[in-house]
């Protein structure tokens, strides 16, 4: 598949919602092994200084590249994927969180290019940084 | 914590053979709803022995490899005062079920900043034949005393 010919810099290649629950990080929490309780349980949240259960910031890195990867139609066209983890995702027991992910052309390099993204949750960025560098060829 | 860390190599962790069902649970933890992390034979008629393993699935290797660094008597670093500052997959090739997957973590760098420490960590990925397959690094932020 040849994009490269059609692509842009800034041009907007995806963007979705995902709505995340409780029941979202105890299922990554076992998928992962991660069990930090900071995850899953409201008192110890609170006793180590944190508003309430937050997200795993690994779940947030894990799902904010699948708008990517469903655009590129295959995983194993990402070569390379980083983000900082600058803000936490507070996940409501009852209403959870919404968090949006907006992917967007950074640069192009030949076959390579690379992807931005934008992940926000209550109107605030919660990963700096967040790219992935995609093969095109 | 000890800055003597620095470049300091540990021994590769044992093999890890990834499943088919363990990249499925995962895949459906992220969110990755796509047939080449899902369906065998979506994934063989793309050119793969078997599923694909979703970007950030390394983290399940490297978990080991960090609990080596946490468990290191000299390290000197509090679990309870670690923040995950950043993370960053550079690939050679996709995991796939089947693979079988040792790590390797080399401390790549210390840093002090105001009193907090920065460590990055680099997990060297490699299959059963030894060859490269994905680095997966991690900066940790170890708080000071407050």
């Amino acid at each position: 598949m040849a994009y490269s010919t059609d692509l842009e810099k800034g041009q907007i290649v995806a963007e979705t919602t995902f709505s995340i629950t409780r029941d979202s990080l105890v299922r990554y929490a076992g998928a992962s092994g991660d069990f930090n309780p900071i995850h899953y349980r409201d008192d110890v949240a609170t006793s180590v200084g944190l508003p309430g259960v937050l997200a795993h910031g690994m779940l947030t890195m894990g799902f904010a590249i699948q708008p990517v990867v469903d655009w590129i139609g295959d995983s194993g066209r990402v070569l390379d994927y980083q983000v900082r983890f600058t803000r936490p995702v507070l996940v409501d027991a009852v209403v959870g969180a919404s968090v949006t992910v907006v992917a967007k052309v950074g640069a192009i390099d030949d076959d390579v290019a690379r992807i931005d993204l934008t992940v926000t949750y209550g109107e605030q960025t919660v990963l700096g940084k967040a790219q992935a560098r995609v093969s095109l060829a | 914590m000890n800055p003597e860390l620095q470049g300091r190599v540990f021994e590769p962790t044992a093999p890890y053979l990834v499943g088919r069902e363990k990249i499925r649970e995962f895949a459906r933890a992220v969110f990755a709803t796509s047939p080449l992390n899902n369906d065998p034979e979506a994934a063989v008629a793309a050119g793969y022995s078997d599923i694909v393993a979703p970007p950030t699935f390394p983290v399940v290797i490297q978990e080991s490899t960090l609990a080596q660094l946490l468990a290191e008597p000299d390290a000197g670093i509090d679990f309870t005062r670690v923040v995950h500052g950043d993370q960053r997959f550079s690939y050679t090739r996709p995991i796939v079920a089947g693979d079988e997957l040792t790590a390797r973590l080399t401390v790549a760098s210390i840093k002090s900043l105001g009193g907090h420490s920065m460590v990055t960590a680099e997990s060297t990925i490699t299959d059963a034949s030894g060859a490269h397959v994905v680095t997966a690094i991690s900066t940790l932020v170890v708080r000071g005393d407050e």
